[in-house]
């Protein structure tokens, strides 16, 4: 079952794609803003989709107080994230190296997908919170204090996935290349570890084929 | 009671057809209507298929309109002050408009024209010419502004310019008026004979575009009235119109028009460049400015030239020959292939059609009918081709399309007519409203015309619009010519007073059109990259503020140690790097425009209180919703006072 390591160490290789890519991409459009303003989320910082959008979005968004975008060395997160991308990434290629190898379980291909899942799921929530102390943790002399119907003060949170409209802005949030990278490389490392596991089985129990290919 | 019912019967049929035929009338005409609307419809949102860049005449300035939709985008000011933008009143411009005369706020302008590549617009440049105080200026197609002005010494009423080799190796601009050459004090009677109609050659650096004039041909002194370049197999050669051969200085509308034939004037200029490469020509001590605007500093900057090579055309054998043409020709226009030069003779009602390869060989033949001040005159039957038997009368100028037509205003007859290349055959004329001076077809001055719409660009507007008192806009036509019969689809009125026009599709130039300067090229010496660099100096009586603006607020907003009698400069930098978003500055009692400040950009403006106070400023551009709130105070105190300088923001 040498497909599922090539698969294993393909897939965990895709990871370095976010190097090169953005993870996520929030989209803000506006009837001032035709072309809407944009920002890649990579995982060592924020950039803008054309080089002044950050620039014009912070200058914006002073009108509501919120604070201005964090440069990378204001968040753990952009440089805690490259290591943990790389490390996994790394791990991940040795595994499928050492399974290729024979000398590894293929139960290490689950095991490595099992702990990337927890760990982009930490990432999402970390991200989703940062999200919700940008939209909501506002200056309180903001030019425009604007109060929601129940009399709360709006939240300028932008969605974690897909649409949503605030002020005159419409916010688009869907991942980026990078972020489809990760996750066609994750979904290769779950089938390798399910194609290993298989490869395994009908290899301790060679009736297991014949009662495979009989269903 | 038989006949009756035949009358009856004959008249209710009569009747039925008449109705009939009026249904029949009145569809065809809605439908005509219609389709002539969805032709220059551009939906909103939507965008033109064509620019035109339409001369603003004694606007001094050039328009920037759509086709077909006749919506004006720009008007970019050129030879005239400019409040809306400052231009010619802030600091850094008005270098611009120096002359060997002096500031001049104004000029009349002309002739625009893009520039080309082996004969096809490139959509670098368009090159515009100032006719009363000779200049030619040249206008950046990726910011829309004023780059550079070049003025032409021994030259008056530069009209026969600024017309484009194919190249663009040359703008070439030619006098209108004869003139003592170099001037001086001599009666006016004594013109004939001493006058001079010097044409110039200014070359185009292909990088920079930078404009140097390099030689200058020192002509009879006749009115050199239009001209236009060979291209293809003409490529090298120039031509120029002429009116007044007779010489006449007085009552010229009668006394220029006794000739039968003036000229038309062929310079084979790549014959004279090769001379004056060679060291040929006689340098000239003169003086005149030249003005360039760098886009990094912001900023203008004038030089007074004082030396001009001058050629006498008789000193090089075969480049200058005059081709007999009927009746003060206007126009002087040259094919796409180059090989037929039209002449519009404005006084007759037909064009005369020379042919290039019958001009090259009569030269050749030696088959010369006299000269003129020792330049040959070639034989009228032996360079003439054809003549376009028009109908009409007063022809002034022709375009071409991509399909071997040819497009001529009548300004009598009030029309333009369409017609063959080769057979001279009329194919189709339609009326302008009214006395159309020239047309614009879009890359209709190059190889490759873009044959869709023509636009004729009127003198006289009368009815066409509601009335305005007795001073109206002009009135510009729109016809389609893509088919076989021109149709006039729309009527707008345009600025100042069109002359000419050039224009190209929109895909040459949309897509490279600035949005914004970049702040970190602003090399502006009084340009502040960021608003922390904010600050007031004092110079003696000079005071120096260098301000910053983002929305919505000026950097700093107050100031004080202003004195009665300081000269203040405002260097104003818009910190914004986003798309559309100027900001403007306006004081109470500037002696001078606003400024318009585009995002990246730096401008400066004067201001000298004459009075003790605290005086507002603001900024005059709807920049964002808290706009109005964008503005400051500036505190003026008596000249003796001894009030410290300061500024603040927020405190």
């Amino acid at each position: 079952m040498k497909r599922a390591s090539v698969l294993m160490i393909v897939g965990s290789a895709l990871l370095l794609g976010l190097f090169f890519f953005p993870l996520w991409n929030i989209e803000l459009g506006a009837p001032q803003y035709p072309e809407p303003l944009g920002l890649n989320i990579h995982i060592n910082g924020l950039q803008g989709q054309n080089e002044f959008d950050i620039q014009n979005i912070d200058g914006l968004n002073h009108y509501i107080g919120m604070k201005t975008l964090p440069k990378p060395e204001d968040m753990w997160e952009f440089t805690v994230f490259p290591i943990v991308v790389g490390g996994m990434a790394a791990i991940g290629i040795l595994i499928g190296l050492l399974g290729y190898l024979g000398k590894l379980s293929y139960m290490w291909f689950l095991g490595w997908f099992i702990v990337m899942t927890i760990l982009g799921i930490l990432g999402m929530y970390d991200f989703n919170a940062w999200m919700v102390d940008y939209g909501t943790n506002l200056d309180p002399n903001a030019i425009m204090k604007l109060q929601n119907p129940d009399g709360t003060p709006m939240s300028y949170k932008p969605p974690l996935l897909g649409h949503k409209k605030m002020l005159n802005f419409d916010a688009y949030s869907y991942p980026h290349m990078g972020g489809y990278l990760m996750f066609i490389g994750m979904c290769f490392t779950l089938l390798a570890a399910w194609l290993g596991c298989n490869g395994m089985r009908r290899k301790t129990k060679p009736i297991a084929k014949k009662q495979l290919a009989t269903r | 009671m038989k006949k009756i019912y035949y009358v009856i019967g004959g008249l209710l049929a009569v009747i039925l057809v008449y109705m009939g035929c009026n249904q029949a009338g009145s569809n065809a005409n809605g439908a005509l209507a219609s389709s002539a609307a969805e032709k220059v419809y551009v939906a909103p949102g939507e965008q033109d298929e064509y620019y035109a860049f339409l001369s603003g005449g004694y606007s001094g300035n050039l328009t920037v309109y759509g086709l077909p939709s006749g919506r004006m985008f720009k008007e970019i000011p050129v030879f005239s002050q400019f409040p809306t933008s400052g231009y010619g009143y802030s600091e850094e411009t008005k270098p611009m408009l120096n002359t060997s005369h002096g500031f001049i706020p104004w000029d009349d302008l002309h002739h625009p024209d893009i520039s080309q590549t082996n004969g096809e617009l490139d959509g670098r440049w368009v090159f515009v010419n100032g006719n009363n105080t000779p200049r030619i200026a040249r206008v950046s197609l990726e910011t829309f502004e004023t780059e550079e002005i070049i003025e032409i010494p021994n030259s008056a009423g530069n009209h026969s310019s600024a017309f484009i080799t194919e190249n663009t190796e040359y703008v070439i601009a030619g006098t209108r008026f004869a003139v003592p050459v170099p001037q001086r004090d001599m009666p006016i009677s004594e013109y004939k004979g001493n006058f001079k109609g010097a044409l110039s050659f200014i070359s185009v650096d292909p990088e920079s575009g930078r404009l140097d004039l390099k030689f200058q041909v020192m002509m009879p002194g006749f009115n050199y009235d239009l001209s236009h370049p060979g291209r293809g197999k003409s490529h090298g050669w120039h031509f120029f119109s002429t009116y007044n051969t007779e010489e006449a200085n007085s009552l010229m509308e009668v006394n220029s028009s006794q000739n039968d034939k003036d000229f038309i004037a062929a310079i084979n200029w790549k014959k004279i460049e090769e001379y004056v490469n060679n060291g040929g020509g006689e340098k000239m001590a003169t003086n005149y400015a030249h003005n360039v605007y760098s886009h990094e500093t912001h900023m203008g900057t004038s030089t007074m030239k004082k030396e001009v090579l001058t050629v006498d055309p008789t000193e090089v054998p075969d480049a200058v020959f005059f081709l007999p043409t009927p009746k003060s020709p206007h126009g002087c226009d040259v094919d796409p292939s180059g090989e037929y030069i039209i002449g519009s003779g404005k006084l007759s009602a037909d064009l005369t059609v020379h042919s290039f390869t019958k001009m090259l060989e009569a030269i050749e033949a030696k088959k010369f009918d006299g000269e003129a001040y020792g330049i040959p005159i070639l034989k009228f039957e032996d360079v003439m081709t054809g003549q376009v038997k028009s109908g009409g009368l007063g022809p002034l100028h022709t375009e071409f399309d991509d399909k071997g037509n040819a497009y001529t205003t009548f300004f009598i007859s009030s029309e333009v007519v369409k017609w063959a290349l080769g057979s001279w055959e009329v194919i189709d004329r339609k009326p302008t409203f009214y006395s159309v001076g020239h047309l614009m077809i879009p890359g209709g001055n190059s190889r490759k015309p873009f044959g869709k719409y023509v636009v004729a660009m009127n003198k006289i507007t009368k009815d066409r619009y509601l009335p305005t008192g007795p001073e109206l806009e002009h009135s510009a036509q729109i016809y389609d010519i893509s088919g076989e019969k021109m149709e006039l689809i729309y009527d707008f009125p345009t600025h100042g007073e069109p002359h000419y026009a050039a224009g190209c599709p929109a895909e040459l130039l949309a897509p490279k059109s600035k949005k914004i300067y970049r702040l970190d090229e602003n090399k502006h010496p009084y340009g502040i990259n960021s608003p922390a660099d904010a600050r007031v100096e004092r110079n003696g009586k000079e005071v120096h503020v260098y301000m910053g603006t983002i929305r919505s607020h000026f950097t700093p907003d107050n100031i004080e140690g202003i004195k009665v009698g300081d000269k203040v400069y405002f260097h104003i930098t818009n910190h914004e790097q986003d798309f559309d978003v100027p900001h403007g500055f306006a004081i109470l009692g500037q002696n001078t425009s606003e400024l318009l400040i585009m995002p990246g950009q730096t401008k400066t403006s004067v201001w000298e209180p004459k009075q003790v106070g605290v005086w507002p400023f603001y900024c005059t551009d709807f920049c964002s919703a808290l706009h109005q709130e964008m503005q400051g105070y500036v505190r003026v105190s008596p000249a003796n006072s001894n009030i410290e300088l300061s500024w603040s923001l927020g405190e």
